[in-house]
């Protein structure tokens, strides 16, 4: 291949133009005649049996068009095979403040609003769970069901010989930290528009990170329901550009599946788009979570072995919860050499919005403990922060304690480089009191190593296609949700070609047009779009440099492209425009379209759960943060902060640079101030109300949900580490997540260091700061934090051997059943059933 | 988006012909200024108006002016105000307060009559009604208890103007027009310490002009200080705000001190600070106002921030500001 021309360079992202002056078309921009106005009329108790709807108010309302309710819409769904536990509509019960229990469909807004107001639901009330510790302690009543209390998914662990790391132990360290939870805050509210088609097929466009996932659960439900069925194949989703996303849109929603059945039913486009509360109670946010942390030390700062337990809130329902529950722990291993460890983790049920996937998934918390852990060890020990992580580096290509297959590592260049920018090594704990350096790391997925649908089909296709102006239309699946996914695909299709980047025609997140690509979540996109647009490419560039070659009698491996020509590389003198080159090897060809698909490599786990964690590669990061805090206020500033970003290698640095400070952003956010947290009302007044009362996100709106803003935002000096991997397409590996990471336990680093108080939760309030400090004053520990952690039952551990004691990644206690359930939250796929669909003669 | 509950709507050419409307359509009429107030809480169907009487592009409620006294139309923008240069000049900490309320487009639309009269605020208040019907509501829209304290009588919504503290500070007056006539009275007497009833402006007048006296322009000698706390360095509203006005005596001692909380309580609070005649402004006597100030101060938990945390700080901000006061 020639040097490249665009890969590595801060080409201008396609999309920027229209972003910036407004053309962009996301789903609320778009209008379709006839189209009628969809609200969710969402529950007001947290916790009740449905006993009656009352829709003869709302029916009379100027402009009414029609109703959904639950038992329209009665095939349950989840984005995980192991939890269909969802309805578009509830059933029979409500299980959170804001689940939506009618669709209303109006000719105006205004009328629809009018319609939600008056639907009457005739609740019976009952008693609700507010956390993950009261879910332990009230088994009864079940918010879902299933004769097996408020826990929705335990897993336990002991990877290796874990009792013999801690006798190896020196020094053995335990911690309680709590994460609180918090949402992803996009600035476009999420939308729906669905349009039916020529009386026989759907169109939805969507605001959503998962066009494939939609597409899937939209042929279960549409495939059983009170109107027109329309099998997958008529069903065609468009997911529009997202206005941000950050793993809130990677889920499928109510007013999604309820805007297709209300435009089946009426013959007419429909359109939702939700309030900002509305956004709120969607979330499948951060999961809050409380940890306990237990390591053996050696005395130069070696782990011997590590226990860690989590206790996850995970809201009402599934979503990705079970693999939330194991993202808490996957990823302790993967940074810092881990010998032996056991991780057990429980997600509980609750009355409120869903949990599931947030910029780091399930990652943050452990990481957040870990770090502060980590912090408090070279403490102990007399070392450095820098030096205790540095000295016990995972090495490139390592398989971990649990079995996790590592690419290269690039930490270790992360570390040296912002400790070297920050002049840390000098100013640690020697700057003036109220001053104070903090450091952290962190690692992350390029792209989750199995499919949430477990099957051996490719992850993400391209399909290439020439034409003989010399024009390059590229399709995929995969969805621009402002990480620049339609900018790599046009820079890798482009490099390979040797066109414009501004040349390339995308078809993007288009079931019906593009190959499947999974979605924009767990920082897969790069990797899988890209190598599959590399192979797309290649595929067809073969075809031209043949025909070429033949036409300027060389051989194939003198061809080269670039500058939009087709040339001899020892003699570019001797070149075909490429257009020329196209119309030539289309003669021969016949249209030239290709294809690529990408599926990861097989993860070496075998045990059950194995399927969380892997990766074909993992970003890593490291960060120091500067922080000034008033001592008599607990207030404090961030003043700086540095970061080191293992990219791989920078398809394009800005964009790499973006998506870093994106990520620093959104980490003080959780550090500093956000939090999704609900209260209730005091108890008499619920048992006034009939056991329930009130369970209500404390601010759904985001003037009260605070999130920093320009002013909150410090100076980033932002290092981009570049070692390829071989598993990314030019060997790049994830920016979208992974940066993330260290912001909120440095942040807690630096105030230890500024004032000498531990806060070992997040977010940090000035008052937990100065709660701190006022014990510390008054001779107590100068700590802010839970205490304890409660007694949960995590089940029979798996005892899986590390690859050090000769495992083969199997579990020594594992019955091997032939369960339908891989490796974790995954399953077979189902066969489609042509027959059981009816084609609806008119719709 | 929330959708905006029907209205209708009148446009007029003067303050009497706006207070005359109100007198006539009776307490389903209000008046709207800047609309940053009104227009969420008709969406979230906490206020509610059968008829909203715009103030817009009248003339006579435009302007800064300085004669003496500073006089400013009760309908000049936020931002017009605190880019005024003599009001800078004269009523630097002044112009420090109105440049702390929210941020810079609302500062564009939201006017300082609309920002001494802005709604009382509080987390059980301020949301949605779906929100608010999901807690059976609350005592101060269509509920019957104070959610945040459940046994009182009544309602603890707080003060949330940023220009009501430091105006009282200096000692502003305000006129209120209405079809009888009009009365200028102390902006301190506009309110009560109550979450609904916060405002004594009946019903039927017009807030037309902010006066400030001269004696509290810093070419008088009158020196003032300002401090907002907040989450973050915009947008959002106080948690407190401490406003301090300071007329020293001739060797520069305190003559008259005057101190003003915002946020803590259901109206602006003034500190009683005892005889301070003759005193110096010294670590002693700061550290006393600062613990008179801390005892003024009521904060509930009806905003951002933890409560007790809150009452702690009110000491430590009301300190910071009086040493500003110190020369």
């Amino acid at each position: 291949m020639t040097e490249s021309r665009v890969i590595g360079t801060p080409f201008r992202r396609v999309d920027g133009r229209a972003k910036v002056t407004g053309e962009t078309r996301f789903a609320d921009d778009l209008s379709f005649p006839r189209m009628v106005f969809m609200k969710m009329v969402r529950a007001t108790v947290p916790h009740a049996r449905i006993n009656h709807i009352d829709l003869s108010a709302a029916r009379r309302v100027d402009g009414a068009v029609d109703f959904l309710t639950g038992e329209d819409l009665p095939v349950p769904y989840g984005i995980l095979p192991v939890s269909h536990d969802e309805n578009a509509l509830a059933l029979d019960k409500v299980r959170f403040v804001g689940e939506p229990v009618v669709a209303v469909a109006a000719t105006s807004e205004d009328a629809a609003d009018e319609m939600a107001r008056a639907v009457r639901v005739d609740y019976e009330l009952l008693e609700t769970i507010a956390d993950a510790e009261e879910a332990l302690d009230k088994p009864t009543p079940e918010i879902h069901e299933r004769g097996r209390g408020n826990l929705s998914r335990q897993a336990s662990f002991r990877f290796g010989d874990v009792d013999a790391g801690f006798e190896a132990a020196e020094m053995v360290l335990e911690d309680t930290f709590f994460y609180d939870g918090n949402t992803h805050l996009p600035i476009e509210q999420h939308a729906a528009v669905a349009v039916p088609e020529d009386d026989s097929r759907l169109t939805l466009y969507a605001s959503t990170q998962v066009p494939h996932y939609l597409h899937r659960t939209l042929a279960k439900v549409l495939g059983n329901w009170s109107g027109p069925l329309v099998p997958a194949w008529r069903i065609r989703v468009i997911a529009c550009p997202n206005g941000g996303g950050f793993g809130g849109k990677s889920d499928v929603f109510n007013h999604e599946i309820a805007a297709a059945a209300m435009a089946l039913k009426l013959g007419r486009p429909v359109k939702c788009t939700l309030t900002r509360d509305e956004v709120f109670y969607c979330h499948r946010g951060r999961h809050p979570v409380l940890m306990h942390m237990r390591t053996g030390f050696t005395k130069d700062g070696a782990m011997t072995a590590q226990h860690l337990r989590t206790l996850l809130d995970g809201g009402a329902f599934g979503s990705y919860g079970a693999a939330s529950t194991l993202y808490t722990g996957a990823l302790q291993t993967v940074t810092y050499q881990l010998p032996r460890y056991a991780f057990d983790g429980v997600r509980a049920f609750t009355n409120k919005p869903p949990c599931g996937p947030k910029r780091g998934h399930g990652t943050p918390q452990p990481r957040f403990g870990l770090e502060i852990h980590l912090d408090k060890a070279a403490e102990k020990l007399g070392m450095s922060p820098a030096e205790i992580r540095l000295r016990n580096l995972v090495e490139p290509h390592a398989i971990t304690a649990n079995w996790l297959q590592l690419g290269t590592v690039g930490l270790g260049p992360c570390i040296r480089a912002v400790v070297a920018g920050s002049d840390f090594e000098k100013r640690y704990n020697q700057l003036p009191p109220g001053r104070g350096l903090g450091l952290a790391c962190g690692s992350y997925l390029t792209g989750a190593g199995l499919p949430i649908n477990w099957n051996q089909l490719p992850q993400s296709g391209v399909t290439v296609q020439l034409d003989r102006s010399g024009g390059v239309a590229v399709f995929s699946g995969a969805t621009e949700i402002g990480q620049g996914s339609d900018s790599m695909l046009a820079a890798i299709v482009a490099e390979v070609l040797g066109v414009g980047v501004d040349d390339i025609h995308l078809c993007v997140a288009d079931t019906a047009l593009t190959p499947v690509d999974l979605g924009s979540y767990s920082s897969r996109v790069t990797l899988m779009m890209g190598n599959a647009a590399v192979e797309a490419a290649e595929n067809v560039r073969t075809r031209l440099a043949q025909v070429v070659a033949e036409q300027l009698g060389v051989t194939v491996e003198r061809i080269g492209f670039g500058g939009r020509r087709v040339f001899d590389i020892e003699d570019p003198s001797r070149n075909l425009s490429f257009t020329d080159a196209v119309a030539l090897a289309e003669e021969r060809f016949g249209t030239l379209a290709t294809t690529g698909s990408y599926k990861p490599p097989r993860a070496p786990g075998r045990f059950r759960g194995a399927g969380v964690g892997p990766s074909p590669t993992y970003s890593y990061s490291a960060a120091v943060v500067e922080v000034e805090v008033d001592p008599r206020t607990g207030i404090y500033k961030i003043e700086h902060i540095w970061i080191g970003h293992d990219i791989g290698r920078s398809l394009n640095p800005v964009l790499v640079m973006g998506q870093v400070e994106g990520s620093v952003y959104m980490g003080l956010g959780e550090a500093m101030m956000e939090e999704q947290v609900f209260r209730r009302l005091p108890r008499r007044f619920r048992e006034q109300k009939g056991l329930s009362g009130a369970l209500v996100h404390k601010h759904p709106s985001m003037l009260e949900y605070k999130n920093p803003t320009f002013l909150e935002m410090p100076e980033v000096t932002t290092y981009l580490i570049e070692d390829p991997d071989e598993k990314g397409p030019f060997g790049a590996k994830e920016v979208g997540q992974g940066p993330l990471l260290p912001i909120m336990p440095a942040v807690a680093n630096a105030i230890y260091d500024a004032v000498g108080v531990r806060v070992d939760q997040v977010p940090i309030h000035p008052h937990m700061v100065l709660s701190a400090l006022q014990a510390k004053a008054k001779g107590k520990a100068a700590h802010f934090g839970p205490r304890k952690f409660p007694d949960v039952p995590y089940g029979e551990p798996l005892r899986v051997p590390t690859p050090d004691e000769g495992g083969d990644g199997r579990a020594l206690n594992e019955t091997r059943k032939k369960s339908r359930h891989s490796a974790d939250g995954t399953m077979p796929e189902q066969k489609n059933e042509e027959k059981k669909h009816v084609t609806p003669a008119a719709v | 988006m929330l959708r905006l509950p029907p209205f209708e709507y009148r446009r007029v050419g003067s303050a009497v012909e706006a207070a005359e409307i109100l007198a006539g359509e009776g307490p389903e009429a209000r008046l709207v200024a800047g609309g940053t107030d009104l227009w969420p809480n008709m969406k979230r169907r906490h206020q509610m108006a059968k008829t909203v009487v715009g103030l817009h592009n009248i003339p006579e409620l435009l302007g800064v002016q300085m004669n003496g006294e500073l006089r400013v139309g009760a309908m000049t923008t936020l931002a017009n105000t605190a880019a005024d240069q003599e009001l800078r000049q004269g009523f630097p900490a002044l112009a420090e307060a109105i440049e702390s309320i929210s941020s810079p487009p609302l500062r564009n639309m939201g006017t300082l009559g609309g920002n001494l009269c802005v709604d009382t605020r509080c987390t059980y208040y301020n949301q949605t009604e779906h929100w608010r019907q999901s807690i059976d509501y609350c005592m101060k829209a269509e509920g019957t208890v104070c959610w945040v304290a459940p046994s009182s009588p009544r309602c603890w919504a707080h003060a949330a103007s940023d220009a009501a503290p430091m105006l009282c500070a200096l000692g502003a007056r305000i006129r209120l027009v209405s079809k009888d006539g009009d009365r200028v009275i102390p902006l301190a007497s506009l309110y009560k310490d109550d979450g609904i009833e916060y405002l004594t402006r009946r019903h039927d007048e017009v807030l037309t002009d902010v006066l400030v006296p001269a004696s509290a322009s810093v070419n008088n000698g009158c020196r003032s200080a300002f401090f907002k706390l907040r989450r973050r360095g915009s947008i959002d509203f106080a948690v407190l705000s401490v406003a301090a006005a300071l007329w020293p005596d001739s060797s520069g001692n305190i003559e008259r001190l005057s101190l003003w909380l915002g946020a803590v309580a259901s109206a602006p609070v003034e500190v009683n600070l005892g005889d301070l005649a003759g005193q110096t402004l010294n670590d002693e006597v700061i550290a006393d106002i600062a613990s008179r100030a801390r005892k003024a101060a009521t904060p509930m938990d009806n905003t951002d921030f933890r409560t007790q945390w809150r009452g702690q700080m009110v000491a430590v901000h009301t300190e910071d500001v009086l040493r500003r006061l110190v020369l």
